[in-house]
C-alpha cells in the first residue's frame, strides 16, 4: 500500500469538525427540551401568574379566577408525610448497605431497591390504594403521602449507600482506634462526612415526588377546598394541574399554565440548593 | 538554613542518646511490660498473616516492628488493639495479655481495648468536618465526656504533647484539613493522646511525610516514651534504628529475631535478620 502523502491532512480535519459537530448538536438536544419548558411555561403561565393565584382558593366551577394555595400546601404537607416515611427509612436503609450487612445480603438488597426504582409510580399508586384507601374507605392525605414516601425510599436509599461508601475507611479506623463504639462512629463521623451528600439525595428525591401526579389520583384524590385533616383528601399542585388542564375552560388552562409555572420553579429551586450544597466551601470528601 | 532545620531534631535525639540521658539500649530485662504476646497466629481467610508469634513489650519504651512488605508487621500491631478484627474472615489464635489482662477475653469489650491502646495511621486522618480543637477532643466527647472545662484543659494538654499546641493555639477554629501532612498528624497523634491511651500504636507514622516533618515526629516519639508505651511499625530500618529501644525483625508472619535495637543491628544472631537490615533482601 501506498503511505498517504503527508500534507494538509484535509479528510482528517473534515472528520474531526463532523464529530465535534455531532457532539454540540447532542449536547444542545439534551438541554433544548428544558428551555423549550421553560420557555412554554412562562409564555403560557407567568400572565395568570399573580398574587390572587398563590393566595387564594379555587374559584367556584364556571366563575373566573381564584387561586390554587390549597394545592401548593397541599403538596408541601404531602410532600412532609412522604419524608417522615421515606426519609428515615431510606437513609437508614442505605447505612444498613454501606456498613453492615454481608454481601449477599446486599447484593440482594441492592438489586429489589434497583428494581423498585424502575416501578412506574402509578402502581404504587394502586397499591396504597389496595392497602390503605380501601381498608379505611376514603382518599386521604396519609394514603397520598404513604404513595409518595415509597417511592422516596429506594432512591434515597441508593443514594444514601453510595456517599457513604465513599467515606474512606481511615475515617472509620480513627474513630474505632479512640475507643468510639460502632454505632457513634457511623453517626458522628461517617454520616456527618458524608452528611451534604445525603440531604442531596434526600432534596433529589423531594423533588422527584414533588411533581409526581400518578400515585395521588387515587390516594390524596385533589380537593378543591382546604384540608383539615390528613384523614381526608388533599389537594396537590401535580393533581390540581392534571385536573384543571383537561377541563374544558380556559381560565383554568390558563391556571393549569401557572400552576406548571409554580411546580418547575420549586423543582428548580430545590435544584440550584444542591447545587450550592454540593459545592461545599472545603474540598470535603463527598 | 534548610539544612539546619532538617537535621536539627534528629541530632539532638542522637546526641541525648550519647549523652546517656537516653536509656541505655542494650539494657536489658526491661522493668515491666505492657503487651505479653504468646503464640499469636492470625489468619485472613485461609491466609495465614501471623505465625506463631511471641514477644514481651516493654513499657516506657519504643519498639519497633520491622520486615519487607506483607510479613503481617501491622496486622500484628492492629492485632494489639483488635483493630484487625475490623477486616472479615479473620480468625486468631494465642493470647494477648495488656498488663496482664487478657485483650480478648469475652468479657472485654474491643472500644475498651481501644481506648487503652491508641493508634496511629499511616495516612494522617483527621477529620473533615471538624476543627482542629474539635478533632482533638472528639474521642473525649463521644466517649460522654460533657465537661467543657475539663475537655479545654485536655485539648491544651493533649496539643501540647504532641508538639503542636504553639503552631495552632490562634487557629483551634479552623478546619483540620487546613493544616500541612505532618501538622495532621501531630493533630492525630494529640487526638489518640486526648484519651489518655496507656500505649500508643503507630502503623508508619512517617511514611507519608517529608523528612522535616518526619524528624519532628520522631522527636516526639522520643519524647512521648517517658509517658507512653509505644509500638512502631516501619519500613525505614535507619528510623527504627534511631527512634527504638527494641527492634522485632518479622518475615513471612514469623518473628524472626526481637532484641534490643542496637543488638539487633550491630550484631543480629540471625542470618535473615542480618540479610534484611544490610540491605541484601527485602
Amino acid at each position: 500500500m501506498k503511505p498517504r502523502r503527508s500534507g494538509n491532512h484535509t479528510w482528517r480535519k473534515i472528520k474531526s469538525a463532523l464529530a465535534s459537530a455531532i457532539a454540540f448538536i447532542s449536547a444542545v438536544l439534551v438541554i433544548a427540551p428544558l428551555g423549550l419548558v421553560f420557555f412554554h411555561l412562562v409564555v403560557n403561565g407567568a400572565s395568570s401568574l399573580n398574587w390572587d393565584f398563590l393566595t387564594k382558593l379555587p374559584a367556584p366551577v364556571g366563575a373566573v379566577g381564584g387561586g390554587m394555595v390549597n394545592a401548593i400546601v397541599g403538596s408541601l404537607e404531602l410532600l412532609a408525610l412522604a419524608g417522615a416515611i421515606g426519609i428515615p427509612v431510606g437513609v437508614l436503609g442505605g447505612v444498613y448497605l454501606a456498613e453492615y450487612g454481608s454481601a449477599r445480603i446486599n447484593s440482594i438488597l441492592r438489586f429489589l431497591a434497583d428494581v423498585l426504582n424502575g416501578v412506574p409510580s402509578i402502581t404504587w399508586g394502586v397499591v396504597v390504594y389496595g392497602l390503605v384507601v380501601l381498608r379505611f374507605k376514603g382518599f386521604s392525605a396519609y394514603a397520598g403521602g404513604l404513595a409518595l414516601g415509597l417511592i422516596m425510599i429506594p432512591l434515597i436509599l441508593r443514594t444514601t449507600e453510595e456517599v457513604i461508601l465513599l467515606v474512606p475507611n481511615g475515617y472509620r479506623e480513627a474513630a474505632l482506634a479512640l475507643g468510639v463504639s460502632r454505632w457513634k462512629t457511623i453517626v458522628h463521623i461517617v454520616m456527618k462526612t458524608a452528611s451534604k451528600g445525603i440531604i442531596t439525595g434526600i432534596l433529589i428525591a423531594l423533588a422527584r415526588v414533588g411533581g409526581e401526579t400518578a400515585p395521588l389520583l387515587f390516594t390524596a384524590f385533589g380537593n378543591r377546598f382546604w384540608n383539615h385533616s390528613l384523614s381526608q383528601p388533599i389537594a396537590a399542585l401535580p393533581l390540581q394541574i392534571f385536573t384543571y388542564a383537561i377541563s374544558p375552560y380556559d381560565d383554568w388552562h390558563r391556571q393549569a399554565w401557572a400552576g406548571a409555572l409554580v411546580l418547575v420553579t420549586g423543582v428548580f429551586c430545590v435544584n440550584v440548593l444542591v447545587r450550592i450544597l454540593t459545592r461545599g466551601r472545603t474540598a470535603s470528601v463527598v | 538554613m534548610e539544612n539546619l532545620v532538617m537535621e536539627t531534631p534528629e541530632r539532638t535525639v542522637m546526641e541525648r542518646m550519647e549523652k546517656g540521658t537516653a536509656p541505655p539500649p542494650e539494657a536489658e530485662t526491661p522493668a515491666a511490660c505492657t503487651f505479653e504476646v504468646k503464640n499469636l497466629s492470625i489468619w485472613y481467610g485461609e491466609k495465614r498473616a501471623i505465625d506463631n508469634v511471641t514477644l514481651d513489650v516493654a513499657s516506657n519504651a519504643v519498639t519497633a516492628i520491622i520486615g519487607p512488605s506483607g510479613c503481617g508487621k501491622s496486622t500484628f500491631l492492629r492485632a494489639l488493639n483488635r483493630m484487625h478484627e475490623l477486616t472479615p474472615r479473620t480468625r486468631m489464635e494465642g493470647t494477648v495479655l495488656l498488663h496482664g489482662e487478657d485483650l480478648y477475653s469475652n468479657t472485654i469489650d474491643p472500644a475498651i481495648v481501644r481506648r487503652r491502646v491508641g493508634m496511629i495511621f499511616q495516612k494522617s486522618n483527621p477529620f473533615p468536618t471538624m476543627t482542629i480543637g474539635e478533632n482533638v477532643v472528639i474521642g473525649l466527647r463521644l466517649n460522654g465526656v460533657r465537661n467543657q472545662r475539663f475537655l479545654n484543659e485536655r485539648l491544651e494538654k493533649s496539643l501540647r504533647m504532641a508538639a503542636l499546641w504553639d503552631e495552632v493555639k490562634d487557629d483551634l477554629h479552623k478546619p483540620g484539613t487546613s493544616l500541612s501532612g505532618g501538622q495532621q498528624q501531630r493533630l492525630c497523634i494529640a487526638r489518640a493522646l486526648a484519651v489518655e491511651p496507656e500505649v500508643v500504636l503507630m502503623d508508619e507514622p512517617c511514611s507519608a511525610l517529608d523528612p522535616i516533618a518526619t524528624a519532628k515526629i520522631e522527636e516526639l516519639i522520643y519524647e512521648l516514651k517517658s509517658k507512653y508505651t509505644i509500638v512502631t511499625v516501619t519500613h525505614n530500618m535507619q528510623q527504627a534504628g534511631r527512634i527504638s529501644d527494641y527492634t522485632a525483625f518479622m518475615y513471612l508472619g514469623r518473628l524472626i529475631e526481637f532484641g534490643p535495637t542496637t543488638k539487633l543491628f550491630t550484631n543480629p544472631t540471625e542470618k535473615q535478620t542480618e540479610d534484611y537490615i544490610t540491605g541484601r533482601f527485602g
